[in-house]
């Protein structure tokens, strides 16, 4: 996952495999294109997340031969082409189990940042 | 999951579109939020980051860019060798010469010591032997016990060898001399082979003695003599005279179960007494040719099956004690040699040898290949540097080295493949022996094949790798600014280390073959005890041709004294099998007059024997040392009486005069007294010890199937063409078959024929790479050092020190290399010694040989480097640079 190194010195970079949840997320609000969802990530993270929006394609396009989302050419708000994405039951199942992982990983990393402290 | 398969796959123009789209949404945005467009546009594309990066990580997620490289790499490899081909072909025929050699010699390996009869799982498959003396013959009723009270085995079966005069036309005229098995009803089954054609013959059909009429005719047999017709099947043929049915074909992988020998045709024990006369089939006691063959059953232990056999004899002990003796048994494979465990043995430690020189043979091309490549790499440093320059990773221009590596060593894989393949069909195709259906077939199986890709990959990888450290260490910014740099390392580098080593394999190489053919020239030069030149060996069936048993003596009779009448003939004899012929020889117990107890523990020797009639010892040129030879007299009416050899009457008697006129027995009780003594000869094989011998008078001790020895110093063609219309006169229906003795002696020096010319083959291998590895070597020596030694000729060097300075090291490889092969080949020919017999390498003109032949390849190899250096001409030189 590349992420923008310069500039917003401020700004975090993404751990590795955790766009993918990310945009799961981000879909289950209902279908979004490609720009939606970085701004949706962006915004969403009070800018505290910097999803270079580049690495943003290639990820959707993993994620929709996996068969978690499925995309559509469709026009946006103000009447442009854009293709939209949304989440598919496989797809719902994966947010599911993704969150769950994730919510283990950050509570045992978390324990062990813990202990090392005291 | 079908649906990804299915789905129609994104068009790369279609992701781009998506791409384009974001970035205008982006600065639909920044505009609605009060930019300039071109600062929108600047915003848009820096929150994107690179949009062709993005497009190359769809484009690598759709192909396997590994593969497109590879691609890249082979065809560029292709054309890089395409361009240089004198380099790629030499590498290519180094390599398929050295993987041929490795392909053949594990061919044969594999067919004598892993696979020797291509059977279905043929590790389960065992032969019954007689513990006492590991003999393998045994009695038809207690193969019949052994069969049907054992518990180990899914079946136990028999097979014994047989000549039959074989006719196909109906009544039986003009029979050719044919070899075939006499097996079991349950042969086939018991083997799980199943027929080519038509079908095979089963326990089923045997009822009793000739009940099963049938044939099966071996794949070889059918094509050669019935051209493949299918019609074959349902024929009748006629084996001595009665006629049988060909209801089937053997597969061709097929070959029987006796290491090297083909049958024609199979047919049922049950037959014995049509096919041959007389049958074994009643008799417990007499040990007849019947071979034992069984396929264990699934989670038996061979020790289990033999203790399960063990039961069986006691138990055969107990009921026929007047028949059985000793009946303990055990097992074992089918294995190359018969029970021959020496034969065996010292053709394992030869195959070894051969296998371990094939694999170093392998290895001395690699060095070779390693030595081109890594040249060939200095040549195209600037290639490289420029590669580099470019943004090119290392890992990239190794990876494309090794592809050109892996290029040459697979097109020298299935070169070499290919080539052996030939050697091996012409071996498999090939009879040594012309007498029997002896061949070796070498089946090149899954094995064979695995292996020569293995070799040629390893191979590959080895020599591909000897440039690594050239590439790594390439200074682009140097190579293009000056020029490749010579740098010459002080230390032993691995291509020299990998050069003595070669050096000294080609000179045990040397060492071994000459040690070889000296071994054999001399056991050829031995005294043999008897003469083979202008003897023909005619063997005459008298079965065939309807003799048995008290007709046969007259008919022999007459055949000699036909034989008398053919103009030139000097001496002419029967013997029932001619010394030093493959066919050579029973032996028999001896025991002394005093003797009682007539049990084989008790025997004062074993005695090859011969029955032979008077003239023998003319025709063979044998010295009578005391006493008398045969007379017509000789005969069923009057008493018993043997010649011997010097070492017989010695060991029996203690003395030659003292044998004459003694007595001593035979197993059976006979009493035969000793009326004469001959010098000691070779029997079995010119590269046997001495062995004591005994020669009985064939009106005495008849044989049915005996050999026609007939001296004559006429043509060897003319003579069988007079011999052959003689023994027409005496009966039309003889079956013979003729050859010179030395043709005979031929089939007996085999092993040690054969271990001579595969020496030699590899020993002019080693000495090809070491002239090649050499000559790589020198001549890259001079190109290195051309500059310095311009200099030194500039500077009034004479050409001897230029020549030194340039040759130095490799002439000092050699050497060095040179008296480490020859010592190592001295303690190689140990091993020699146990299949060419009188092999020595204490032995002037070996050690000669071998120094002139290392010398002669460190002539050939430097001559060209030498001349070239001598032609450097130094005001050129510096001109240039």
């Amino acid at each position: 996952m590349s992420t923008q190194r310069e500039n917003d010195p401020g700004r975090l970079e993404l751990l590795q495999g955790t766009l993918d949840l990310l945009i799961l997320r981000t879909l289950v609000l209902g279908s979004q294109h490609g720009q939606g969802i970085a701004r949706a990530i962006q915004q969403t993270s009070d800018e505290e997340l910097l999803v270079e929006h580049g690495a943003l394609y290639p990820a959707l396009q993993r994620l929709e031969e996996r068969g978690w989302i499925s995309a559509k050419w469709g026009t946006s708000a103000n009447n442009r082409k854009a293709r939209f994405y949304s989440l598919t039951s496989a797809g719902h199942k994966q947010l599911a189990k993704e969150t769950s992982k994730w919510n283990r990983l950050t509570a045992a990393i978390g324990r062990i940042l813990e202990s090392e402290e005291a | 999951m079908f649906g990804r398969i299915f789905r129609r796959k994104r068009s790369a123009a279609d992701f781009g579109d998506e791409l384009q789209a974001h970035i205008r949404l982006e600065e639909e945005r920044w505009c609605e939020q009060g930019l300039s467009p071109e600062e929108a546009h600047t915003r848009a594309h820096r929150a994107f980051g690179s949009v062709t990066h993005t497009q190359e990580r769809f484009y690598e997620s759709r192909h396997w860019v590994f593969l497109d490289q590879l691609w890249n790499d082979v065809r560029y490899a292709a054309r890089v060798l395409r361009k240089s081909p004198s380099f790629a072909i030499a590498a290519i025929l180094t390599l398929a010469m050295a993987i041929a050699a490795n392909v053949v010699v594990f061919s044969v390996t594999n067919a004598l010591f892993l696979r020797p009869l291509n059977l279905p799982d043929e590790q389960r498959i065992y032969l019954v032997e007689h513990a006492a003396d590991r003999s393998r013959p045994h009695s038809y009723p207690n193969y019949v016990d052994l069969r049907d009270r054992n518990q180990s085995f899914d079946g136990l079966a028999t097979f014994g060898v047989v000549g039959v005069g074989l006719s196909t036309s109906q009544n039986g005229q003009s029979p050719t001399l044919n070899w075939g098995w006499e097996v079991s009803g349950n042969y086939f089954d018991v083997l799980r082979i199943r027929p080519y054609l038509g079908r095979f013959f089963h326990a089923s059909d045997e009822h009793g003695r000739n009940s099963a009429p049938y044939i099966v005719l071996s794949y070889s047999y059918w094509h050669n003599h019935f051209r493949d017709d299918p019609d074959a099947v349902g024929r009748s043929v006629r084996l001595n005279k009665h006629p049988f049915t060909i209801i089937g074909v053997t597969p061709p992988e097929f070959h029987g179960t006796v290491p090297f020998v083909a049958a024609d045709f199979y047919a049922p024990q049950i037959d014995q007494q049509d096919i041959e006369g007389v049958n074994n089939l009643e008799a417990r006691g007499v040990g007849s040719v019947q071979v034992v063959v069984g396929r264990l059953k699934a989670g038996v232990t061979p020790a289990q099956a033999t203790a399960d056999l063990n039961s069986i004899g006691a138990y055969l002990q107990k009921t026929y004690p007047n028949d059985d003796q000793e009946m303990a048994f055990t097992i074992e494979h089918i294995g190359a040699f018969g029970s021959d465990q020496d034969a065996a043995q010292g053709t394992e430690a030869f195959l070894g040898a051969l296998m371990l020189l094939a694999g170093l043979i392998l290895l001395a091309a690699c060095a070779n290949l390693g030595s081109l490549f890594s040249a060939r790499a200095a040549d195209r440093s600037r290639e490289i540097a420029v590669r580099l320059a470019l943004g090119s990773s290392r890992a990239r221009v190794l990876r494309q080295f090794f592809t050109e590596a892996t290029l040459i060593s697979l097109a020298g894989g299935v070169m070499g493949l290919w080539s052996s393949s030939v050697l091996l069909q012409w071996l498999s195709g090939w009879h040594p022996v012309p007498r029997y259906p002896v061949q070796a077939a070498v089946n090149p199986d899954f094995n064979v094949y695995a292996l020569a890709l293995l070799l040629a990959l390893v191979s590959g990888l080895l020599f591909g790798a000897v440039p690594v450290r050239q590439v790594l260490e390439t200074n682009p910014y140097g190579v293009i600014k000056s020029g490749s740099t010579g740098k010459t390392r002080g230390r032993i580098t691995v291509r020299e280390l990998l050069l003595t080593v070669q050096i000294a394999l080609c000179a045990v190489l040397v060492t071994s073959s000459f040690v070889a053919v000296r071994g054999l020239i001399r056991s050829m030069h031995n005294s043999l005890g008897v003469d083979p030149r202008n003897v023909m060996l005619v063997d005459v069936d008298m079965n065939t041709a309807g003799y048995r048993g008290a007709d046969v003596p007259p008919v022999q009779k007459r055949v000699i004294e036909a034989m008398h009448t053919i103009p030139g003939v000097q001496a002419a004899a029967w013997t029932n099998v001619p010394p030093l012929t493959l066919d050579c020889c029973a032996t028999s117990q001896i025991f002394t007059d005093q003797t009682a107890n007539l049990t084989p523990a008790n025997a004062a020797i074993r005695a090859t024997t011969f029955r032979v009639s008077l003239e023998y010892f003319q025709v063979t040129h044998t010295a009578l040392l005391s006493g008398r030879e045969f007379t017509w007299n000789d005969d069923k009416t009057a008493p018993r009486v043997a010649v011997v050899n010097q070492r017989f009457a010695r060991r029996v008697f203690g003395s030659v005069n003292s044998a004459l006129g003694s007595d001593f027995k035979l197993g059976d009780g006979t009493r035969i007294q000793v009326v004469g003594v001959i010098e000691d000869g070779k029997y079995g094989s010119t590269t046997e010890g001495p062995h004591e011998a005994m020669f009985l008078p064939i009106l005495q001790a008849p044989s049915d199937d005996a050999w026609l020895l007939v001296q004559s110093p006429r043509d060897s063609q003319q003579l069988a063409s007079a011999i052959r219309s003689k023994l027409n006169d005496v009966d039309p229906s003889f079956v013979a078959f003729f050859q010179t003795w030395n043709q005979g002696l031929e089939g007996s020096a085999f092993g040690a024929r054969m271990a001579a010319m595969s020496l030699g083959v590899l020993g002019i291998m080693g000495a090809i790479l070491s002239v090649t590895g050499i000559f790589g070597m020198a001549s890259y020596a001079v190109s290195k050092r051309k500059r310095e030694l311009g200099i030194r000729m500039a500077l009034g060097a004479r050409s001897k020190e230029v020549v030194r300075a340039a040759l130095g090291p490799a002439v000092k490889l050699l050497f060095f290399g040179s008296a480490v092969g020859l010592l190592l080949g001295f303690l190689a020919s140990r091993v020699l010694a146990a299949i060419v017999y009188e092999a020595t390498p204490r032995d002037p003109l070996v050690l000669a040989g071998v120094v002139l032949a290392m010398a002669l390849v460190g002539l050939l190899a430097t001559w060209i480097p030498a001349q070239r250096a001598l032609a450097i001409d130094p005001a050129m030189l510096l001109r240039e640079e």
